[in-house]
Order: structure tokens, then sequence, then C-alpha cells
């Protein structure tokens, strides 16, 4: 099963197995990881599931859409070169392990 | 100490995790009608109905989530009645002691009242089996009649379609989604929608509907007279606060229960959040009603501070979310008759928005398919920044750029 590692803005990681085909942000909510909310339930519309994801794992993800792109120039939490929607990113065979950080807030 | 909490939906739990949040540490029991893992409504109408998409239910919080915050969640439970001199609540497992009690018990679908309104393949969308009903008949449905082009109709006209149905949305009023949307924009609707190839039938309600051989529901016959054959029926005619409860127990209620700006009722032990509340609100004319996650989770974070002894107002700018297919509707702000209106962006490119001013200020916006807009909106409307229409109107004028010239002043939490 694929596995996904939240690390908390004070450095605590949890790691979850997940079914292919979850997203970051489903697995997150559904496990009761602190920091991502999805208030839109996945619709890039909210911007409340922002993450950083390790750079060795960014290649493996699917471009960003202009929705997501949007939605994060108006994330809370500043904007860097890892930073994704953790709803727009499902796990699979391609992407079968990924770190992210969880931004220090969503709101 | 003790919160009682009716409701486990979308306010409901996010009062009980805020009060734990900002240091609550009493009893917390929230009683829910509904059986099994709250869970998120908006999706139902999205992305479960899609084609090929998974139809599981999206949880408002994980199943750890109780245990780990010490809430008591009574599920498949139902509030009976409040007693207000014991501070107790009767449910169909027992009672219940408060020195806290907050309705959050959300809307109901109101109901149709026509003739052949209650046959088989006549469905309405509000709960989670609703859903499963609507997505076990969807892939068999040809020809699927719609009463009501309100939010939840026209998303599930979305659904429909990408299902590759004959769609067609009897509407009583001239406009779609005309009691939440400016004119410009529920007309803008109105020609996207048919030229997606959905039939759009306005000022036309529904008479009765006719069953088949079969017994299940086969036409839908309008107060024009025309027939359109329905093997699926979806009504979305709008929803009504939960609000018998409260009244019965002797709380004021007027479409919803009523609550002054800290969200409480007369009662100071009693409050109301979300769907069933009736409120003050700074960005309205009046008292208002919301129904959005937007507005449950705001007030959830409010009550929780209300409970705890802060006597602030609830101030928090509404906004909201439809998807419908190609279109992603997002508004920021209320929308009033008098507003003066000014367009930003490309209605033929299906990418714009709508500027509301009053008083010459920016006081709301309305944007497709336009995210920047939207949240830039959201942050210059809860900052109470004065965008005015000249600025609006002035060469290069973006509302993002508007959000990093401005200075803001920081949003009242
Ligand atoms: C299909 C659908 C799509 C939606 N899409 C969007 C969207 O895109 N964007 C958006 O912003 N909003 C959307 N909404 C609206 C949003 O889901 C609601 O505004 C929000 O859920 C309101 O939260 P609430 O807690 O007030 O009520 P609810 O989430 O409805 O929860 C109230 C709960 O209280 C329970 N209850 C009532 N009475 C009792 C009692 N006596 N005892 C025990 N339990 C009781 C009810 O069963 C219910 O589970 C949608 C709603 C639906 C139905
Ligand atoms: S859940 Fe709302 S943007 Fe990801």
């Amino acid at each position: 099963m694929p596995s996904v590692t939240y690390t908390q803005p004070n450095g605590t990681q949890q790691t979850l197995q997940v079914e292919s085909g979850t997203t970051l942000m489903r697995a997150a909510v559904n496990n009761g990881v602190d920091g991502i909310i999805g208030e839109c339930g996945g619709q890039a519309m909210c911007a409340t599931c922002h993450v950083y994801v390790r750079p060795e794992y960014a290649q493996a993800l699917p471009d960003i859409s202009d929705d997501e792109d949007e939605m994060l120039d108006c994330a809370t939490a500043e904007r860097t070169d890892s930073s994704r929607l953790a709803c727009q990113i499902q796990l699979n065979a391609e992407l079968s392990e990924i770190v992210v950080d969880i931004p220090v807030g969503q709101l | 100490m003790s919160v009682v909490i009716i409701g486990a939906g979308q306010a409901g739990l996010q009062l009980a995790d805020s009060l734990r949040t900002e240091g609550y540490d009493g009893k917390i029991e929230v009683i829910g009608e509904e059986f099994g893992v709250p869970y998120q409504r908006p999706p139902l109408s999205k992305d479960y109905l899609a084609p090929g998409k998974e139809a599981a239910p999206l949880p408002l919080r994980g199943p750890s989530f109780f245990l780990d915050k010490h809430i008591t969640l009574h599920a498949g439970v139902r509030a009976l009645t409040v007693d207000r001199p014991e501070r107790t609540v009767k449910t169909t497992e027992g009672m219940l002691e408060y020195d806290h009690l907050v309705f959050a018990t959300g809307a109901r679908n109101r109901m149709l009242s026509c003739p052949g309104a209650l046959l088989p393949g006549v469905h309405g969308l509000k709960t989670l089996s609703d859903a499963e009903a609507l997505h076990m008949a969807l892939p068999a449905a040809r020809n699927i009649v719609i009463i009501g082009a309100g939010f939840i109709g026209l998303e599930f006209a979305a659904a429909a379609l990408a299902h590759g149905c004959n769609v067609t949305v009897l509407e009583f009023a001239p406009r779609p989604m005309g009691r939440a949307l400016t004119p410009v924009m529920s007309e803008w609707f109105a020609g996207a929608l048919r030229s997606q190839g959905i039939s759009l039938r306005l000022d036309e309600g529904i008479e009765r509907f006719e069953p088949g051989t079969d017994g299940r529901v086969a036409a839908a016959i309008s107060t024009s007279g025309a027939s359109y054959p329905a093997d699926l029926v979806l009504v979305g005619i709008g929803v009504q606060p939960n609000d018998t409860l409260a009244r019965d127990s002797g709380i004021e209620t007027s479409n919803g229960i009523v609550v002054d700006e800290t969200l409480r009722t007369a009662d100071p032990a009693i409050l109301a959040i979300g769907d069933c509340a009736n409120f003050p609100s700074a960005h309205s004319l009046g008292n208002l009603r919301l129904e959005s996650v937007q507005n449950a989770t705001d007030q959830g974070r409010h009550a929780a501070r209300t409970i705890l002894g802060t006597e602030s107002p609830y101030n928090a700018l509404p906004w909201f979310w439809s998807t419908q297919g190609p279109y992603k509707l997002q508004m920021a702000g209320i929308p009033q008759p008098n507003d003066d209106i000014l367009i930003l962006g490309d209605q033929s490119e299906a990418k714009f928005s709508v500027l509301c001013f009053r008083q010459g200020i920016l006081a709301a916006v309305e944007s497709v398919n336009n995210a920047a807009d939207h949240m830039a909106a959201r942050k210059l409307l809860s900052a109470g920044t004065a965008i005015t229409r000249n600025l609006v109107e002035s060469e290069g004028f973006t509302l993002k750029a508007a959000t990093r010239e401005v200075s803001l002043v920081s949003p009242v939490p």
C-alpha cells in the first residue's frame, strides 16, 4: 500500500498506509492529521489543505493546474516552490511514497 | 461543566473541535440522529455522483478524533425535548445534562406536495443515503427531470449530463439560482447551462408526476401543461431550518433559531449555529440564515469562544462555492438587489467576476473560474478594505494586485 508521511511544524511525523487512489488531503482528514482542514472537500476551492512536498518526491507529482496555482497564491502560509494542495495529489503506483511538511496555519 | 451539541454535522463538529482547541476541558457530548461517521455534504452532489469517481463519503473528522479529543458522539440518537429550567435534553437513549446547549441541527429538504411526489424514482439530496440512492440510479437513467434550478439541482444537472442523460430543469422563478446570485450572473448561467445541452425551463413549475406501468415515475407534467419524460427526478427546491425542537422549548424562531451577534439565543445557556441559525450580519442589510460550509465552520469556531466567555460579535465574511461541470462558481459577501454592478474579465471565455458596490464601496464578488479574484475578494472584504468603484475602473486594476498594494488592516477573528 502507498504510504504518506506528514511532518508537523514541530517536527513530529505521522506515516499512514493508504489505498491507491486516495488523495493526501483525504488520507489526512480520514486519520485526523492536524493542520490539514480540507474545508471544500477537495475541490481546489479553499486552500486549507496546503502542504510542502519534500523535493525528492516532486518530480513524481502531477502538474499544477491553473486552479491549484491560483489557490496556492492565496494560501495563508507562505507559498514556496514545493507548495501543493493536498487534495490534488493522489497516491498510486507512480507515487507510492511521499513526505510532506504541514504549514503553520491554514486559515 | 458540560456542553451538549445537538447535530453532528459541519457546525456541530467544528464547535466540538474548537472547544478543545481553545482549551475547554469539560464534558462535550454530540448528539447526531444519522448513523455512522459524520461526513461532509458538499461532495455528495459533486465527486460522489461523478462517473468513474470513488463514491466514498468524506468524513468530517477521522475516527480517532472523538477518542483523542474526549468527545462523546451519540450517533443514531435523536434529541427529543429540551427542559430549560432543568437544563436537560431528553434523547432516544436517555437524558443528558448541560451547562451550555447548542443547536446545530441543520436544515431539512423542503418537500413537494404535488400528485405523484412520492412515486419511486423521485429523489431528494441531503444525506449520504440520498446520495447513495442517486449514485446507484444514475448509470441506468436516461431522461432526468430536475425540479428547482438552485445549487443542488444544477450540480446534479452537471452530474447527470456527465452520465450522458437528457436533462430538463423546471424552475418556477424567471432565473436560475435567483435567490443567491446577481441577475447578471444568474443570466450568464442560464445561457451557459443551455449551451451545454441542458433544457432549462424557466417560469415553469411542476404540476404532477405520472407513473409508468411499472409504478415508477415516467413523466413530469409542468404548470404550462407540457409533459417531460422522466425515469429519474431530483427535487431541489430548498430547505427549511430544523428549529422545531428549539421552538417547542420556548426559544424564539423565525426562519431559523434567532440568535444575537454572539450566537446566543435569549436564553444565555443556549446557542444556535450553522444552517439552523438566524443571525444579525454586518455583511447584509439585516438578519441572515445561511446554508454554507463557511457559515457552519466559522460559527462553530465563534460559538466555542462565546461559551468560553468572549463577548465579541460574529462578523465573518460569508463565502460559498458551487461546482457545476466546467464552471466553478465562488462568492464572497452577500449581493443586494440595489448593488451597483461591474464586470471584470471575459464573460465569453467563462472566466470573469461580478463586482457589487454598495455606496460606492466593494461589498460582494461573484466569480466564475477565477479563483484568484475570489480569494483576493475574500481577503479585501474580510479586512474591511474600502475598494472604490473608481479604483477598480483605473488602468491595470486587478483584485489580486489590490491585496498587495492596499495595506491590509488585519481581519477581526
Ligand atoms: C448535497 C449538498 C451539497 C452542498 N454543497 C455545498 C457547497 O458546495 N458549498 C457550501 O458551502 N455548502 C454546501 N452545502 C451546504 C453545507 O453542507 C451545509 O451548509 C452545512 O452542512 C451546514 O452544517 P450544519 O452543521 O448546520 O448542518 P448539517 O451538516 O446538515 O448537520 C446537522 C445535523 O443535525 C442532525 N439533527 C437535526 N436534528 C436533530 C435532532 N433532533 N437530534 C439529533 N440530530 C439532529 C441532522 O441529522 C444533521 O446530521 C451542501 C449541502 C448539500 C446537502
Ligand atoms: S480541500 Fe479545499 S483546496 Fe484542497
